[in-house]
C-alpha cells in the first residue's frame, strides 16, 4: 500500500480535506516531471497497471495510460464492450484472471453506478474507479480542484457553478464533493428534468446551505469565481428530459455574452468531450477564460499522483 | 377436500392436547390461557373440554406450552417458490420447509415460474409437488393472463373450478386498462381474487432504488413512488367501474396508502398487503449498505415517511395483511453490481419476529392484530374463513407456537430456503417461532429443525 494509506480511490465522498490535500500536492510534483525533456520516473517500476474499459473512453484511457507509462508501470489497456460483460460474476471473473498475472492496479470505467466498490471489496489489487455510470469519476473531481488551486491559488472560498445534465453526471458529484471538502460553494444548474431541486439534499447533511439549486443560467453565473460546464448527451431526449437541442442550447449554451455575467476573469471548464455550439460556444471554449486544454495535462499529473500514492512504494517517492 | 392437504397417504397422528399456551385468535375473539385438542387434523376441542376429552382419549400426545404464544397459522399470500423453472433458487420443498420454520402453514405459490403457471396442467404440477415435498400447504396462484404476457386473459373460468383463488401477473401488473377490466369483470363471476403488482412501466424505467436523496448521491436511477400510486389509482377507479373486487400486492408508497384508505372509506372492495421490509426498512439501509443488493426489490424501499406510511395503515387498517413477497435468488443473481442484481429478498423465516419485533413490541399494534394481519385476514381473503387463520373448533389444525421474549440473530446461513438474499442478516429480532404445526403434526421444532 502507498502513501495514502488506502487500497483504492472509489470517490471524492469518501476523502477527507487532507487527503485531497496530499493528492494535489503530489500532483504539482509530477506536473513538473511532466515539463521535462525526459517525462519518467520510475516510482512503480515493475508493478501491473490494467486500464479495464467498458465503455469507450479516450481522455480518460490515454490519460491514465500516459500516467502510468511516466512512472515506469507495465501498462495495459483493455476496451470491452459492455454487452460482452453483462453479468458481474463475468466481471470479478476478469479480474481474478488479472490477478493472477500479479495486477498491481486496476483502472475500472463502468456504466454501473457503484461498480468499482463492488470489484474493490472482492479484489486484493488497488481499484481506481475511472467512472462508475452514474455516481462518481472522482480523478476527474481532483484534476479540477487541481487546475482551479492553480488559477487561484486556493478552492476555499469560491463560488462554483456546475451547469448542465448533473443527474446523470459522474463528474459532477465529485466535482461537488471535492469542493464542498475544500471549502468552496456550489451553484448547480440546468433545468429542473437534469437538475432537480432535490439534489441539494443530498449535500444539505454534510454541508449545510453550501449548494444550491438554480434554473436560470444567469443567476447561476452572477458572482462565479468558475464554471464548470458538462457535456449534453443526446439520447437524453428519448427520455423526455429537454425538447431539443436548440431550446437547451437558447438556455444553457454559455456563450461570451452570458460568461460577462460572471466575475471578471471567471474560470471556464469543461471535462469534454464537448458539443460545441451546444452547452458551450466555440468562443468560450476557445477564449481566453477557457481552462479546457489546461484541464487535460493536469489531468495526467493528477492520475500520476494517486497511481504513485495508491501503489507506490515509500522508498520510490 | 381440501385440494392443498398435505401428508396424502400417511396414517392419521394421534390426538394431540397443548396446554399452557395463550391462545390469540382474533377471528375468534379469544385471547387467554387455553388448552387445544386436535383430532383428526383438525380442532377438537378448546380450554377444560379440552382436557376433559383428552382424559378420554387413548394415546393422546401431550405437549406443555407454557410461557409461548399460540396462534393460528400464519397465511402468507405473496410467496415465489420458484418451482417450476428456477429449481436452484428455491424448491416447493425446500421454500415449504423455511415456510414451516416462520410459523407459516399456507403459502399462496406465485406464478410467475417458468413456464408461468396458466394453466390447470402447471397448477396441477405445482399441487403434486407439494403433496410430495411440501411441509406446509400451498395453494397456487395462476396467471391473469396467458404466460404473464399481458395480452389475452387466461383461462380463468377452468383454472377457478380446479380450485384456482388467486389470479396475479406478479413480477408485472395488468398493464393494459382494457384488458384489467375485462379480467375483474370477468373474474368476478367466479369470485376469484385478483391480485395487482402495482407498477407503472414508463415511471419505474430503469430504476433500481427510490427516488430521492439516497439514488441521487449513490448515482442509482431513481424510481419513484408515483409508478406504484398512480396504477393504484387506475385499479381503483377499474374496481369502482366494474364492483369487483382487487387486491394490491406490496404497497410500499404513503400515496398509494392514502388513495386506498380512501377508497376503502368510499365502501369499494379493495383490499391490500405490505411486505415487512416495508415496514422495517426504508431507502436509508441503502444509504448505510451503498449498493448492497440485499436492499434491492420490487417495489423499492421507500422515504421513512413511506415507512411511517405503512405502519400506519396496518394499524388503521388501511392494509389488511402482511405477507413476504418471498423471492430467493442465488450469487448469480445478487452478487453482482446493483444495477444487474436481481429484485426480491427472502421473507418467509423472518416475517413473524419482524411483525413482533418492529410492530408488536414497540406497541405500534396489538398481538391480536399482528394475527389479524398474518393469518385471519389473508385466511378469509382465500376464502377459508372458519377453516384457517383461526383454532376455533373444526378449523384445521395449522398453529404455530412462539417465545415473545426470545432474542435471535437472523443468520442466512441457518434458513431452510436455498438462497441468503436478505437485508436482515445480523439483526437481532426478539420473538421466536418454536414450534409449528400443520392438519394436526408437528413439521417444525426449533433447534431440531423440519420434523419429516
Amino acid at each position: 500500500m502507498g502513501t495514502l494509506g488506502r487500497k483504492d480511490l472509489l470517490d471524492l465522498e469518501g476523502l477527507t480535506a487532507e487527503e485531497i490535500g496530499m493528492i494535489l500536492d503530489e500532483a504539482e510534483a509530477f506536473r513538473e516531471v511532466g515539463l521535462r525533456p525526459v517525462k519518467k520516473v520510475p516510482a512503480l517500476r515493475g508493478r501491473t497497471v490494467i486500464n479495464l474499459f467498458f465503455e469507450p473512453s479516450t481522455r480518460t484511457a490515454t490519460s491514465f495510460h500516459l500516467a502510468a507509462q511516466r512512472l515506469s508501470a507495465d501498462v495495459l489497456d483493455i476496451k470491452v464492450g459492455d454487452s460482452s460483460v453483462k453479468k458481474g460474476e463475468t466481471l470479478l471473473d476478469t479480474v481474478a484472471t488479472f490477478e493472477a498475472m500479479d495486477l498491481g492496479v486496476l483502472i475500472l470505467r463502468t456504466a454501473h453506478s457503484g461498480s468499482a466498490a463492488f470489484v474493490a471489496r472482492h479484489s486484493r489489487a488497488s481499484i481506481v474507479n475511472a467512472g462508475d455510470g452514474m455516481h462518481e469519476h472522482p480523478t476527474q473531481g481532483l484534476l479540477d480542484l487541481f487546475t482551479l488551486r492553480r488559477r487561484f491559488g486556493r478552492v476555499e472560498g469560491l463560488e462554483v457553478a456546475i451547469v448542465g445534465d448533473v443527474l446523470h453526471s459522474r463528474v459532477a458529484r465529485s466535482d461537488v464533493w471535492g469542493l464542498l471538502k475544500l471549502g468552496a460553494r456550489v451553484r448547480l444548474c440546468g433545468p429542473a428534468t437534469l437538475c432537480p431541486q432535490a439534489l441539494a439534499a443530498v449535500w444539505e447533511g454534510a454541508f449545510p446551505g453550501r449548494v444550491r439549486v438554480v434554473h436560470e443560467l444567469e443567476a447561476a453565473l452572477e458572482g462565479a469565481d468558475a464554471v464548470q460546464v458538462l457535456r449534453i448527451q443526446l439520447e437524453r431526449l428519448q427520455r423526455f428530459l429537454f425538447p431539443s437541442t436548440r431550446e437547451y442550447s437558447r438556455h444553457y449554451c454559455l456563450t461570451s455574452a452570458r460568461l460577462r455575467g460572471a466575475k471578471p476573469g471567471c474560470l471556464v471548464m469543461h471535462p469534454g468531450p464537448m458539443n460545441r455550439g451546444l452547452e458551450i460556444s466555440g468562443g468560450v471554449a476557445d477564449g481566453p477564460q477557457s481552462a479546457i486544454r489546461g484541464q487535460v495535462a493536469n489531468g495526467v499529473a493528477v492520475r500520476m499522483a494517486v497511481l504513485h500514492l495508491l501503489a507506490g512504494s515509500e522508498e520510490a517517492a | 377436500m381440501n385440494p392443498d392437504a398435505p401428508f396424502p397417504g400417511r396414517a392419521e397422528a394421534a390426538p394431540l392436547l397443548i396446554t399452557g399456551a395463550r391462545l390469540i385468535d382474533p377471528a375468534a375473539g379469544v385471547d387467554g390461557a387455553m388448552a387445544l385438542l386436535v383430532e383428526g387434523g383438525r380442532v377438537a376441542a378448546l380450554g377444560p373440554g379440552a382436557e376433559r376429552r383428552a382424559a378420554e382419549l387413548p394415546g393422546v400426545e401431550r405437549h406443555d406450552a407454557a410461557g409461548l404464544w399460540m396462534l393460528p397459522g400464519l397465511v402468507d399470500l405473496h410467496v415465489h417458490l420458484r418451482e417450476p423453472g428456477q429449481e436452484g433458487k428455491e424448491t416447493i420443498a425446500s421454500g415449504t420447509r423455511a415456510a414451516a420454520a416462520g410459523g407459516i402453514t399456507t403459502v399462496v405459490a406465485m406464478p410467475n415460474t417458468l413456464p408461468a403457471t396458466d394453466s390447470v396442467a402447471i397448477v396441477e404440477l405445482v399441487r403434486a409437488k407439494a403433496r410430495e415435498g411440501g411441509v406446509v400447504r400451498v395453494l397456487p396462484a395462476a396467471a391473469v393472463t396467458k404466460a404473464r404476457q399481458g395480452a389475452e386473459l387466461a383461462e380463468i373460468g377452468e383454472l377457478a373450478r380446479a380450485g384456482v383463488v388467486v389470479f396475479t401477473d406478479d413480477g408485472d401488473g395488468v398493464a393494459n386498462a382494457e384488458l384489467m377490466r375485462r379480467a375483474l369483470e370477468y373474474g368476478a363471476m367466479f369470485g376469484v381474487l385478483l391480485v395487482e403488482h402495482c407498477e407503472d412501466k414508463a415511471l419505474s424505467a430503469g430504476g433500481v432504488m427510490n427516488e430521492g436523496t439516497v439514488s441521487l448521491r449513490l448515482g442509482l436511477r431513481g424510481w419513484p413512488k408515483a409508478a406504484e400510486a398512480s396504477y393504484v389509482a387506475r385499479d381503483l377507479v377499474l374496481a369502482e367501474a366494474t364492483g369487483a373486487r382487487v387486491h394490491f400486492a406490496h404497497l410500499s408508497g404513503r400515496a398509494s396508502l392514502d388513495l386506498v384508505r380512501a377508497a376503502k372509506a368510499k365502501g369499494l372492495r379493495v383490499t391490500a398487503e405490505t411486505a415487512p421490509h416495508y415496514f422495517a426498512l426504508s431507502e436509508a439501509w441503502l444509504a448505510e449498505h451503498p449498493y448492497d443488493t440485499a436492499g434491492k426489490m420490487n417495489p423499492p424501499l421507500g422515504s421513512e415517511e413511506d415507512r411511517l406510511a405503512v405502519v400506519q395503515a396496518l394499524r388503521d387498517g388501511t392494509l389488511d395483511c402482511i405477507a413476504t413477497d418471498h423471492a430467493p435468488h442465488g450469487g448469480l443473481d445478487k452478487n453482482v453490481e446493483f444495477d444487474q442484481a436481481a429484485f426480491g429478498i427472502l421473507g418467509l423465516e423472518t416475517s413473524l419476529a419482524l411483525t413482533l419485533d418492529v410492530l408488536v413490541r414497540p406497541g405500534r399494534i396489538t398481538p391480536a392484530r399482528a394475527v389479524e394481519l398474518l393469518s385471519a385476514k389473508p385466511a378469509e381473503l382465500l376464502g377459508l374463513k372458519g377453516v384457517r387463520g383461526t383454532l376455533a373448533v373444526g378449523a384445521d389444525a395449522d398453529l404455530c407456537l412462539v417465545d415473545p421474549e426470545e432474542a435471535w440473530t437472523v443468520d442466512p446461513e441457518r434458513f431452510q430456503s436455498l438462497s441468503r438474499n436478505t437485508p436482515f442478516a445480523g439483526r437481532t429480532l426478539t420473538g421466536r417461532v418454536k414450534r409449528t404445526l400443520v392438519a394436526g403434526r408437528w413439521v417444525y421444532a426449533d433447534g431440531r429443525g423440519i420434523l419429516d
